[in-house]
């Protein structure tokens, strides 16, 4: 959640939280207690820096009196609630969430979703070789950033983080219906065509790696991407008065790419392209 | 915002189109060619536009409607109009089964092949039209159900006004309808002011002709396709309502000859009978069907029409709402929710405006009620949705009408025209100071649409994408603002209350029922509550082998033959396990594939999600996967594949955003343990 500085001090509230009783501030989602208590909900399309669409359900659960499941990161807390997050039923909602979206798509380079798969004993391969998948070619029509959409779990975030929720230029929004809706700009052409500017916010908040760097791009396909090896130093950026905090992953003394702070208050991880791209000066070492 | 809208250029005709819904631009920076002098001093627009976000759909379908689909230019063109960001407006376009992106012929041929069609042969049909060469599309459910099999003809550019300009005379005096079904000139046939300007997808130039031919047969829909004009005239709304009083009516040849239901407790005067079909109970909701002439507000006063109105005017807002509840009147869309309970918590909001929004969005498979109503006795619906208006403080309203009932459409847009025309609806309505009007939107193809914020969604010109409650629509619904959602059998339940007072109406209350498949009068019934399942099968006329009931939908469970004592009400039917739903009942007899039904449902399931969520996203492909997989199997060689639909429905019902989800499941799993399908 995002510090606001100096907000008027807000009401607690007290509910019940896996049998304990808890205290949050008015307006907190059941996700935040959670995390003020410890607790670890998953979660893909909850954002630190958005508010989430609740899209994709892996971080439900149980709301006593309540007939289906609740996501944890966007129901709001109220007194006098009982919610349990550790149940059969949550359990088999998230294993069952996790086994559909790994069997329709690949989250190979999803942080977590490996650790989530085998904790909650999900086997997505039970539906068989013929289950159908997104199968998307990734699109690479500029130099900047790749969409490779066969890893996309439509979680909204790039939608939202384009659109009104940050950067205002609507560049891409989800397209057609069902199993076949797909992150697209207009008229479903190249980025080149679009209104996208390259500010890169929606790679800083894609949660499956659908949207990456080119660079990335290129050096996962060559095998030499390798994050263990990578350092990461936050400075700031000289372009413009603004300066934005910038954090340059480095590997093998290369900028590889480059994200910013979700905590900074200013910009919450947000960037323009000079920032998030324009970093090959620094390393032209002729 | 910081919008770029493209290069491409609309045409001379896409403009039109989208300046018929708009009017034409006032300044280069509204998307006029010229730049003025002024134009190059000034910036101007932005905000006033984007206010109007909600003409996004009616000028999607402007296009659609002249050009067949929709291209870059014309979306372009609209995009800078509304100033709404291309790649949403495309991602709105492309949310609609009813529009295209690529270009298509103008015309399009949409044959149902959905639950009642596909048990009444749609498949000879379709069939027989690629046998002929004649291009269509297999298309969910039209809503004709009681006329299956059934196919809806569109054709863009046409120069006159969409759906069939007149319709048959309501039968009276003098009118035979069975002329009137053979094609015949009606007698009192009468131009449905194709010339009246006023709604929003009206007038300016070449729209859509849309023609309805059920029940279709090849040779019908063959002749249709290449000459929509010469298609014959629809058959008149009261046709789907068998109870309906005719002496004209002839005994339906073969027809069976069903024995009397005791008399059930009523008010009001009993309609005669029809000949073929006993009449138990005096008909309310459907007593003016067939009776009132639906393209006259007089005909509709001299039948009562009104007086519920003038009731509430005297009894006041809160009085409205007191009788309302009082009635214990639920909602008639699945959720059985108390409507005055929903209107008290709307009047009592401090937000406002207020909203009204008539949900006629009826998707359902199977379900046809509200077309009959709206087209038989249009007035009763915008006198409804008048007095809800009033009761909750709303001086506007949204009439959300599905896509597929060109005829219905039609007769709202002219029924609301001719009562603003006469004072009953606009600023000051009766005289009694109140203002109250009435905005329609056509829906594009999408059953998901008939979700409430879904719908609210479509009005706004956003994807029809169900939000997550809470915020509930009567805090933050239509436009963020205080909104009263009700369906139409609904709000018209609420003119007998006003006329009868609550108490007489809680003795005669009804609910209405769309029975299809395989009985012999399919049609809309009327029955108090508590008549059973038995007693309805008895009025359509049973199959000699009944295999499984329906009931409730896509969305509700199958019952079996030994279970017909079941009560229709809500609590009767929860006791049993299934639901009413929005009270399909779909009758099947032996000589239907269940395997296959099941199949259709999950498709339908399939294609309807709108994405948003995961569990419904890909859980109903993996669903219809399932079930393709065990088609043709039973016992152990099924096992596997039940336990995984299990496994994937508690999930879909537990885990998704909407009822769309949480209801995929439940048809499949009634027919699996009511049925034992796969036995
Ligand atoms: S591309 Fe990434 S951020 Fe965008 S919807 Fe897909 S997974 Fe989410
Ligand atoms: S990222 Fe862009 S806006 Fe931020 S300091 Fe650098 S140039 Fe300025
Ligand atoms: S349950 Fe299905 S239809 Fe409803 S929001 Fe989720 S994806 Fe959309
Ligand atoms: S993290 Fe809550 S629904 Fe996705």
């Amino acid at each position: 959640m995002t510090t606001v500085p100096l907000a008027p001090p807000r009401r607690l509230l007290e509910f019940t939280l896996d049998d304990t009783p808890v205290r949050v501030p008015e307006g907190a989602t059941i996700l935040d207690a959670c995390r003020a208590a410890g607790k670890d909900v998953p979660t893909l399309c909850h954002g630190d820096t958005l508010t989430p669409k609740n899209a994709c359900r892996v971080c439900v659960v149980e709301v006593e009196g309540a007939r289906t499941l609740a996501p944890a990161c966007s129901r709001l807390a109220e007194p006098g609630m009982v919610v349990r997050t550790d149940t059969e039923r949550t359990r088999h909602s998230r294993k069952v969430v996790l086994e559909l979206l790994a069997s329709s798509v690949d989250l190979s380079t999803t942080p977590r979703a490996a650790e989530w798969i085998k904790g909650y004993g999900a086997e997505p391969d039970r539906f068989g070789p013929e289950a159908r998948r997104l199968g998307e070619e990734p699109r690479v029509d500029n130099d900047l950033y790749v969409r490779d959409y066969d890893k996309c779990i439509l979680c909204y975030k790039c939608v939202d983080a384009c659109g009104d929720q940050w950067q205002n230029s609507f560049a891409i929004s989800v397209t057609g219906r069902g199993f076949d809706a797909r992150i697209a700009v207009e008229h479903d052409g190249p980025l080149t065509e679009s209104a996208c500017v390259y500010c890169g916010n929606c790679i800083e908040v894609c949660p499956t790696g659908a949207l990456s760097f080119k660079r990335e791009f290129d050096m996962r396909a060559d095998g030499s991407w390798d994050e263990e090896a990578q350092t990461e130093t936050t400075t700031v950026c000289a372009y413009c008065g603004v300066g934005c905090n910038l954090t340059l992953h480095v590997q093998d003394n290369e900028i590889v790419k480059v994200t910013s702070p979700h905590d900074n208050p200013v910009t919450h991880g947000n960037l323009c392209i000079k920032g998030r791209f324009g970093f090959q000066h620094v390393q032209n070492r002729v | 915002m910081d919008l770029r809208f493209g290069d491409s250029k609309p045409t001379d005709d896409e403009r039109r189109a989208v300046d018929a819904v708009l009017g034409p631009p006032e300044s280069a920076w509204e998307g006029a060619d010229d730049r003025s002098a002024e134009d190059l001093r000034w910036a101007r627009g932005g905000r006033e536009a984007r206010e109007r976000r909600d003409l996004l759909l009616p000028g999607l379908h402007a296009l659609n409607d002249r050009v067949g689909w929709i291209s870059e230019g014309g979306l372009d063109y609209l995009c800078r109009r509304l100033t709404v960001p291309p790649a949403e407006a495309y991602g709105v376009a492309t949310f609609y089964a009813m529009f295209a992106v690529r270009p298509r012929p103008a015309q399009v041929l949409h044959v149902c092949t959905d639950l009642t069609c596909a048990a009444r042969g749609s498949a000879a049909v379709t069939a027989g039209l690629e046998a002929e060469g004649v291009a269509f599309e297999p298309s969910p459910c039209l809503g004709l159900c009681e006329r299956a099999p059934a196919a809806l003809l569109v054709r863009a550019g046409v120069e006159r006004d969409e759906g069939q300009a007149h319709d048959p005379a309501p039968p009276g005096p003098g009118s035979s309808l069975l002329g009137a079904l053979g094609g015949q000139a009606p007698t009192a046939a009468r131009p449905l002011n194709s010339a009246v300007p006023g709604g929003t997808t009206r007038g300016g130039g070449p729209t859509r002709l849309a023609r309805v031919i059920a029940p279709a047969t090849v040779g019908a829909l063959a002749g249709v396709a290449r000459n929509p004009e010469a298609a014959e005239a629809e058959a008149p709304a009261v046709m789907a309502v068998p109870q309906a009083g005719h002496a004209a009516r002839p005994v339906r040849p073969g027809g069976r000859v069903v024995p009397t239901l005791p008399q059930t407790p009523s008010g009001g005067t009993p309609t005669a009978l029809r000949d073929d079909c006993p009449q138990p109970h005096a008909l309310q909701l459907l007593r003016r069907v067939g009776v009132v002439d639906p393209g006259s507000v007089d005909d509709y006063r001299a039948h009562g029409g009104y007086a519920a109105l003038r009731r509430a005017f005297a009894l006041g807002p809160a009085g409205v709402i007191r009788e309302v509840t009082e009635s214990g009147l639920v909602g008639r869309g699945g959720a059985a929710f108390p409507t005055g309970r929903k209107w008290q918590a709307t009047a009592s909001q401090p937000d406002a405006p207020h909203y009204v929004v008539c949900n006629a969005d009826e998707s359902e498979p199977g379900t046809f009620k509200d077309r009959v109503v709206m087209e038989g006795d249009p007035y009763a619906l915008v006198e409804a949705m008048t007095v809800a208006g009033y009761a909750v403080g709303a001086h506007r309203g949204y009439l959300y009408i599905r896509g597929e009932y060109p005829r219905a459409y039609e007769r709202l847009t002219h029924a609301i025209d001719e009562a603003r025309a006469r004072g009953l609806l606009g600023d000051d309505i009766l005289g009694s100071g109140f203002a109250f009007d009435i905005e329609m939107r056509r829906g594009a193809g999408a059953y998901i649409c008939g979700e409430e914020t879904a719908l609210f969604n479509s009005i706004e010109g956003y994807r029809g994408e169900p939000r997550s409650k809470p915020p509930f629509p009567v805090e933050k619904g239509l436009f963020g603002k205080p909104t009263a959602a009700n369906n139409v059998e609904t709000l018209v339940n609420v003119l007998p209350i006003l006329t009868q007072g609550a108490e007489a109406f809680r003795a005669t209350e009804t609910k209405l029922f769309c029975v299809s498949g395989n009985v012999d009068r399919p049609g809309v019934y009327e029955l108090p509550f508590g008549a059973t399942l038995d007693e309805l099968l008895d009025l359509a006329g049973r199959p000699d082998t009944l295999r499984a009931v329906l009931l409730g939908g896509a969305a509700g469970g199958f019952v079996r033959p030994d279970e017909l004592d079941i009560p229709l009400t809500f609590e009767g039917t929860r006791a049993a396990g299934t639901t009413l739903g929005s009270g399909v009942v779909l009758v099947l007899d032996e000589s239907v594939d269940l395997p296959r039904i099941l199949l259709r449902i999950a498709e339908f399931f399939r294609d309807e999600s709108c994405g948003q969520c995961v569990p419904c996203r890909v859980g109903t492909v993996r669903q219809e996967e399932a079930l393709h997989r065990i088609k043709d199997r039973t016992g152990e060689a099924a096992a596997g594949d039940i336990a995984l639909l299990r496994e994937v429905g508690q999930a879909l019902r537990d885990a998704s955003i909407c009822g769309l989800g949480q209801t995929a499941w439940n048809a499949v799993e009634s027919a699996i343990d009511r049925l034992g399908v796969y036995k």
